[in-house]
């Protein structure tokens, strides 16, 4: 490792397949860390309570990435580490128990328990898999304890739900029965839609990971498959396949198209017929298809440059260019798991820049000369780049917001066309 | 280990963070993963910034961990000079590089830069944000101030502690600026907010200085009144009685007579607070929390300006405990002295006071119980750097603070016609004022399941709590806590009737 904080980029073609210009790049980083994922994922699974262990830092974070508080006592918190718990393991882990007991004491909802590690958790080795195995014992069976990495030194911000996913695989129940388990957090009422789509497919015992309460234990096995609906779920997709789950290949459900390439996905590996698609899917096409309209106008030919982020960034460049007739100058993301988006790749325009990995300062030299219409990037970055009038759709509201699926089609187009209306009005 | 859901303070770099950004022409390196990039968005979002603050990040990964996280660290100083060319730097680690022992100082020394590179040791596992602003503004003018200047004008000043994320500094800093003008006398270099490391090189001209905040200020005016023989004012110039000591301390050190501008416009507060709409003001129980200076200057404005009772004063500022508690003694109360947001929620349940001064963390505790509320401190929310002018120093401050104090509050008429029209179905007891947002309110009383305090419970009996339901929902918190008080003064074991109103007639006023 020779150049760190400048940028190191060796721009190469990967491979035939896809026809994108793929480059690496290190150096300055500005994205959150994986703890980011607990403001989301707290209020998915509503009777888990997540425990960081690690610095005010860490505290911090999570405040300033919920907003400030917004909840009495909400269901994270942060086991802050001093200056004592540095100097010996032993004690840590006493320090540990102490706090996760007055933690259960004062909320006895709680049914799940997640340690969350931290930088400084891991830099001092404080094993968390062994704390959750002895507190697991110890509370059982009212409540079970897991642990996983949100570390900044091992996650990028949407890495954390990957992680946190990735720790309930082995807590899943086991059987042989046929099913299929949509995993990743989605919002309640996008859960819905797509249940009900299934069921209407004909897909029965249909799942999803995470549940919404801790009991929700989906039964897998070597008859189940499970479909993708976030793109950043490497590590719950290999731990799946551990437990001889397999992976239906899709593009994301971001879009129509892409909905729809989606559960046809699901239908083809569950042998439903194509016409049954087509049926089941045309109200929701044609609902779609009118909200997506009403913001055609405002994207088409819009050039479109996304700083990395949340690894969202492939699927909605393809939305947004195919869908909405967007150009992309560049799309940044923290890492791009080829399998997995292989068919989102393999749908934008030919020659797209795809840049994995940052170097933040080269990277907004790259921007402010490409003088996009449009740039989606993280809070950190949005407001300077707004004072250098590049407007912005800042990333985060692409977490917080439903935005899967077809009745959230056309919310997903207006948080791109917002900005851009916004400033015509300002400047009419 | 400690517990915590919510914090008043970041780490000890965020201070750091808050002077370079105050600054121009510094910049800092701080060796830190990518996740502590959170920061950015403190300045950009909270108070709009429209550039990033001026620091890079190391952002090292578990796969730099090692021997290379030194050299990422060196190539980062190293690039971050050659593309921000700046006067000065300063450099260190956050939480976790701490851990890493890379040796920021001597890794940076090493690299024999051509400006000044000022090493910053913040123990993030021991100190808090707040301090970690007032160790690097020390350590910044430890080594950029100039020699102690041969000439000194008598009516020249320095104004240190302004930062960026301060509460309302902005906006006190254009107040003190213009009463100094009104006094004649000349400011010499305003830090860390705007000034640059050459300026700090000149702070040695000036015959003294103003520490607006002692939380980020205090430490470098000590020293620079040990080594360059310049003194120093710290009285908050908050409120028209703080306003005025202040004013009178500068003109002393400056050798200026102030009457001119201690006789001229000043401030509406006095006249308002005598004004008779205010009679109903008198003896409102308020609690304050916030920062030290903050907390101190809203409890005095409170009691002495407003007429209010303090009935709970408390800081997160450690570091600032005994001034604290010195004020809440002339209170007759104890300070509450904590960072633990649970503590604070109890502390205001118990006291049931009818105002809250605090932080956003104690408006939303305010918020769940019913009771009126106004932000006097950090930490900062987008809400608290407004458009407008809203100084919380100098005359137009304590302008800004008697409107701030008050406006939570229900209108004085408004509360004579409450009580007359009480039993009318539109002012039933469950319906709390519309500005407060027209919800019922949650009693106060019933939330204190188990009062947090070890004394013996207090219990009421039935026809006396019946009694108690007739009192104007708007005082009935008031009545229960007194009448509780009372019992427990003499150890009566049940509160009766009789109880409510030889209580009632013991605490009349
Ligand atoms: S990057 Fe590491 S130290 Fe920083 S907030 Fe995230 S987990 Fe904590
Ligand atoms: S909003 Fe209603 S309750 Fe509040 S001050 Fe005005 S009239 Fe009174």
């Amino acid at each position: 490792m020779t150049a760190h904080a400048t940028s190191l980029a060796c721009g190469q073609k990967i491979s035939q397949e896809t026809r994108q210009e793929i480059r690496h790049e290190r150096g300055q980083r500005a994205v959150f860390c994986g703890l980011t994922g607990i403001v989301w994922l707290h209020r998915k699974i509503q009777d888990a309570f997540f425990l960081v262990v690690g610095s005010r830092t860490c505290a911090h974070l999570i405040q300033s990435a919920a907003g400030v508080m917004i909840f009495a006592e909400p269901r994270f918190a942060t086991a802050i580490i001093e200056e004592r718990d540095l100097a010996g393991l032993a004690d840590a882990h006493e320090e540990l128990d102490r706090v996760v007991r007055r933690l259960l004491e004062r909320r006895p909802d709680i049914k799940l328990l997640f340690l969350v590690g931290s930088c400084p958790s891991e830099v001092i080795k404080l094993d968390l898999g062994r704390a959750a195995a002895r507190l697991s014992g110890d509370f059982a069976p009212d409540v079970r304890v897991l642990s996983y990495s949100g570390s900044g030194i091992e996650t990028t911000f949407t890495q954390g739900e990957d992680a946190c996913l990735a720790a309930l695989v082995p807590d899943l129940t086991r059987s042989t029965d046929e099913s299929l388990l949509v995993v990743g957090a989605l919002a309640d009422v996008v859960e819905d839609q797509f249940s009900r789509l299934f069921a209407d497919l004909g897909i029965a015992n249909v799942r999803f990971l995470p549940g919404r309460r801790a009991a929700d234990r989906a039964p897998i096995g070597p008859n189940a498959r499970y479909l993708l609906a976030q793109p950043f779920l490497a590590d719950t997709a290999r731990a799946l396949e551990d437990r001889g789950v397999t992976r239906i290949p899709a593009p994301f459900p971001l879009g129509a198209e892409g909905t729809t390439l989606w559960l046809a996905a699901a239908a083809s590996a569950f042998g439903i017929p194509p016409a049954r698609v087509v049926a089941v899917t045309e109200a929701g096409r044609a609902r779609a298809a009118r909200a997506l309209q009403a913001h055609r106008a405002a994207l088409s030919g819009r050039r479109v440059f996304f700083f990395p982020d949340s690894q969202l960034e492939v699927p909605l460049a393809r939305f947004l260019s195919r869908e909405m007739g967007a150009e992309l100058i560049e799309v940044g993301t923290p890492y791009l798991h080829r399998a997995h988006l292989a068919e989102d790749l393999a749908l934008l325009p030919d020659g797209t820049a795809v840049t994995e990995g940052q170097s933040l300062d080269d990277q907004l030299d790259r921007c402010r000369a490409a003088r996009p219409d449009l740039t989606v990037c993280g809070l950190g970055l949005a407001n300077p780049l707004e004072a250098e009038d590049l407007p912005t759709k800042w990333s985060i509201e692409l977490l917080f917001t439903p935005i899967q699926g077809y009745e959230q089609a056309g919310d997903l187009a207006g948080l791109f066309t917002r900005p851009l209306a916004r400033r015509a009005r300002l400047e009419a | 280990m400690q517990l915590t859901l919510w914090t008043y303070e970041g780490p000890p770099h965020i201070g750091a963070m808050r002077v370079a950004t105050a600054m121009r022409g510094l910049h800092y390196v701080l060796h830190a993963p990518q996740g502590d990039t959170y920061a950015d968005l403190l300045f950009t979002m909270i108070e709009r910034h429209g550039a990033r603050p001026p620091v890079t990040y190391t952002t090292f990964q578990a796969r730099d961990l090692g021997a290379d996280t030194a050299e990422i660290f060196k190539q980062a100083v190293a690039a971050a000079y050659e593309r921000f060319r700046p006067q000065a730097m300063i450099v260190g680690a956050s939480c976790t590089a701490e851990l890493l022992q890379d040796d920021p100082a001597g890794l940076s020394r090493a690299l024999g830069l051509p400006i000044p590179v000022i090493p910053l040791e913040l123990p993030a596992y021991q100190k808090k944000e707040n301090w970690g602003a007032s160790e690097t503004f020390y350590r910044l003018v430890r080594m950029l101030a100039g020699p102690p200047a041969e000439t000194r004008p008598k009516a020249s000043c320095n104004i240190l502690g302004p930062t960026s994320l301060g509460f309302r500094h902005r906006d006190d800093l254009r107040e003190v600026r213009g009463l100094l003008g009104e006094l004649g006398i000349a400011v010499n270099v305003v830090a860390p907010l705007g000034a640059t490391p050459a300026d700090l090189g000149r702070l040695s001209e000036a015959a003294f200085n103003l520490v607006l905040y002692p939380e980020v200020a205090r430490s470098a005016a000590q020293w620079l009144e040990r080594t360059h023989g310049q003194p120093f004012v710290e009285t908050a110039p908050i409120g028209v009685k703080g306003t005025t000591a202040f004013i009178e301390a500068v003109a002393t050190l400056a050798g200026i007579d102030p009457s001119p501008v201690l006789s001229g416009e000043g401030s509406r507060l006095p006249w308002y607070s005598r004004s008779v709409d205010s009679t109903y003001l008198t003896g409102k129980r308020v609690f304050v929390f916030g920062d030290a200076t903050h907390a101190v200057a809203a409890a005095r404005v409170a009691a002495r300006e407003i007429g209010f009772s303090v009935v709970g004063l408390g800081t997160y500022s450690r570091e600032f405990a005994r001034e604290v508690r010195a004020e809440a003694a002339h209170h007759g109360i104890e300070a509450l002295v904590t960072d633990d947001y649970l503590a604070v929620e109890a502390a205001i349940t118990a006291a049931q006071p009818e105002l809250v001064l605090g932080t956003q963390m104690e408006r939303h505790i305010a918020k769940r119980l019913g009771i009126p509320c106004a932000v006097i401190s950090a930490p900062m929310h987008v809400q608290d750097v407004p458009a407008r002018h809203a100084p919380q120093m100098g005359f137009e401050g304590a302008n800004v603070l008697f409107d701030t104090f008050v406006h939570p509050l229900m209108m004085g008429l408004e509360e004579h016609l409450l009580a007359m029209f009480r039993d009318d179905p539109e002012f039933h007891d469950g319906v709390a004022p519309s500005h407060l947002g027209g919800r019922p309110r949650e009693e106060a009383g019933t939330v204190v399941a188990a009062p947090v305090t070890a004394t013996a419970p207090v219990v009421w009996s039935i026809e006396a709590e019946r009694e108690l339901k007739k009192v104007p929902f708007f005082v009935r918190g008031k009545a229960r806590h007194n009448t509780e008080r009372f019992a427990r003064e003499r150890a009566l074991p049940l509160i009766t009737v009789e109880t409510l109103y030889d209580a009632k007639a013991h605490f009349s006023r």
